[in-house]
């Protein structure tokens, strides 16, 4: 067996690989549960694959028969509604672990000098998962899919000058039509899954260049030579680490310890995925909307238009703003504010456990904004709200702003060298 | 274990020691580059264009006839063009008349905003004051308003009794296609070119050649 493992390694790295990114990856001991979400999103985009996979089976990308063969999928192919199903709630699912995984990022500032790449791919993932989940959604060509494409597409329709052609040339159509569900499905089904697992694994390269941050934002790779041989870890931990850095007593490998943690957060994921998906697969209209159960019809626009929850925030921004060309700079604003925030945030603590109670009520207060103009987005337009979302525009750039400001200058705790024990 | 190469520094010797001609090489670099783009951009143009309309989604996006004599005085209807709805609203003159009343509440009474053929470019934009030819989507996001009558549409401007309210995002317009002030729809709803045939028979989709 080892003769033949040797035949291999002499020919690909197999091993080597193995060893250097999981079997001997020094992982800091303190990682907590927040640390599970990187994990879970990798699971869930084998299950999209997967599931999308089967789904292309038997769909038909084209505007008579797109509606019908979801039908057909749920009805009538055996165990349709369960891959179905498994990838709507996917979609959900994948939103969530994300959004908590950045959030992770932020609270114990994983996006500050030396891990900026490694924060700016993972938002390019973020913005690819936005177009994958939009196009996504078209497919069903249901009323939701088609007027909710419409108010997306038309989003292009405010650039000035070019905007009325780029529109038609998204649309392949003077309006939404059979060619933009096809041209939808091409991307939805190999560009963007293509894009996207390029992405990961660009990610997750760079993430294991600087190392996994933790929750005390304090490094364990130390200079080499600056750390006595009592205060080195013990674990055997790959030449790649060891060779350019003294790797403190603070680690333990990837394989088996942290995967095993992340096996916990998973069985515990998979009873909240499987009630959901089992038992509440539409999520009350908010994972598969009410007015997709209705083929598309372009002649009669839905009562409410919104897009799936995990867009609504971004929504609420766009419907805040009076001027549409404006609305549409504000919502991608909110999303390249993120982009930059490794260099909006000029502290060179990380972690908010010891950072100004400022900066904690900052933190705490975005989430918040964010989740309520979630809200705002994602319910029928009433005159409060319209207010309601201005002020919460405002709040949620106030973060990056005050963020900006304050953190020059910021009151921090020491930092201990090592993490505490 | 075998030897892995830690060190990527001893693949980047400087340049100066090594056995090459760098005017030679500059010039191939720049050749290369060039050509090499130009049959890039040459590349991209099929995949590009092939996301334009196709010749058939052209065809159905030709113009269309409606007759109109059959449309009551205050009856809306809609027919197809591009795949758009377009409503034909046959106004009464009592309608006609108030459309004057509530200009100052308007973003753009008097649509200056190119959303219309020049000749339609009056209070009615229209071409007959009593027929509204409208293409029915919002200029906010593309929804499709609908028609408020019988005093329904007051509850949005107040004194108003008829006009057009997209339950999207809350855009208001009136009976002649102008958008209301403090809504998020920029600009009046789009009138399309159009022509008339005969007295009864209207062509959506292109103007009359100016004699």
């Amino acid at each position: 067996m080892s003769g033949f493992l040797n035949w291999i390694e002499q020919r690909i790295p197999m091993m080597r690989v193995a060893n250097m990114h999981a079997i001997q990856y020094p992982a800091p001991r303190n990682m907590n549960f927040w640390y599970v979400f990187g994990f879970l999103a990798t699971i869930v985009l084998v299950n999209q694959i997967l599931t999308g996979i089967w789904l292309t089976m038997n769909f038909e990308p084209s505007a008579e028969r797109a509606f019908a063969s979801v039908e057909y999928i749920m009805r009538e192919i055996d165990y349709g509604w369960l891959l179905r199903y498994m990838h709507s709630t996917g979609a959900s699912a994948f939103f969530i672990v994300v959004y908590l995984h950045m959030f992770r990022g932020m609270i114990y500032g994983s996006y500050q000098k030396p891990r900026e790449l490694l924060w700016v791919f993972g938002m390019l993932i973020y913005l690819a998962l936005m177009a994958e989940a939009f196009m996504g959604y078209v497919l069903p060509w249901g009323q939701m899919s088609y007027w909710g494409a419409q108010v997306i597409v038309s989003l292009f329709g405010a650039i000035p000058v070019i905007g009325p052609d780029l529109v038609v040339w998204i649309q392949g159509d003077y309006v939404i039509s059979g060619a933009t569900l096809n041209r939808f499905f091409a991307l939805h089904v190999i560009a963007l899954p293509l894009v996207i697992v390029i992405l990961v694994f660009l990610h997750i390269i760079a993430l294991h260049e600087v190392g996994s941050n933790n929750p005390d934002g304090i490094a364990i790779k130390h200079k080499k030579g600056s750390l006595p041989e009592s205060e080195k870890t013990k674990w055997e931990i790959h030449e790649y680490y060891t060779s350019k850095y003294d790797i403190a007593d603070d680690v333990v490998p990837f394989f088996p310890h942290i995967v095993l943690k992340d096996l916990i957060a998973f069985s515990v994921f998979l009873f909240a995925f499987c009630y959901i998906m089992f038992f509440a697969p539409e999520m009350g209209g908010y994972f598969l909307e009410r007015p997709n159960f209705e083929i598309a019809n372009p002649l009669k626009t839905p009562e409410h238009i919104f897009p799936v929850w995990y867009f609504t925030p971004f929504y609420a921004i766009l419907k805040a703003v009076p001027d549409k060309l404006f609305g549409v700079i504000m919502m991608f604003a909110a999303i390249a504010a993120l982009f930059v925030l490794p260099w909006l945030d000029r502290s060179n603590v990380r972690s908010w456990r010891y950072r100004s109670g400022l900066h904690k009520w900052n933190l705490i207060i975005f989430a918040l904004v964010f989740i309520f103009l979630g809200y705002l987005g994602g319910t029928p337009q009433e005159n409060w709200k319209i207010t309601a979302s201005q002020f919460a525009t405002v709040a949620y750039f106030g973060f990056f702003v005050a963020l900006f400001l304050y953190s020059k200058h910021e009151k921090t705790k020491p930092v201990p060298t090592r993490i505490p024990k | 274990m075998s030897n892995v190469s830690l060190d990527a520094s001893d693949s980047s010797k400087a340049n100066e020691d090594q056995p090459q001609n760098n005017n030679r090489r500059r010039f191939l670099t720049v050749a290369t580059s060039v050509i090499g783009g130009v049959g890039a951009v040459g590349a991209a143009v099929p995949f590009i264009a092939s996301w334009n309309p196709s010749a058939k989604a052209k065809a159905a996006g030709a113009d269309v006839e409606v007759d109109i004599s059959k449309i009551e005085p205050g009856q809306l209807i809609r027919v197809m063009w591009r795949s758009k709805p377009v409503w034909i609203v046959r106004r009464t003159p009592e309608l006609l008349a108030s459309l004057a009343n509530h200009e100052d509440q308007l973003r753009d009474p008097n649509s200056e905003v190119e959303q219309q053929p020049a000749f339609a470019q009056n209070r009615y934009r229209s071409l007959k004051e009593e027929y509204l030819i409208l293409v029915g989507i919002c200029t906010h996001l593309g929804c499709s308003p609908q028609h408020l009558t019988d005093g329904d549409f007051a509850q949005y401007a107040e004194g108003i009794p008829e006009g057009f309210f997209c339950p999207c995002h809350g855009s208001k317009f009136d009976m002649a296609g102008r958008v209301f002030q403090g809504v998020p729809a920029p600009s009046n709803l789009v009138v399309p070119p159009y022509q008339y045939l005969d007295d009864t028979t209207v062509l959506i989709g292109s103007e009359a050649e100016t004699a």
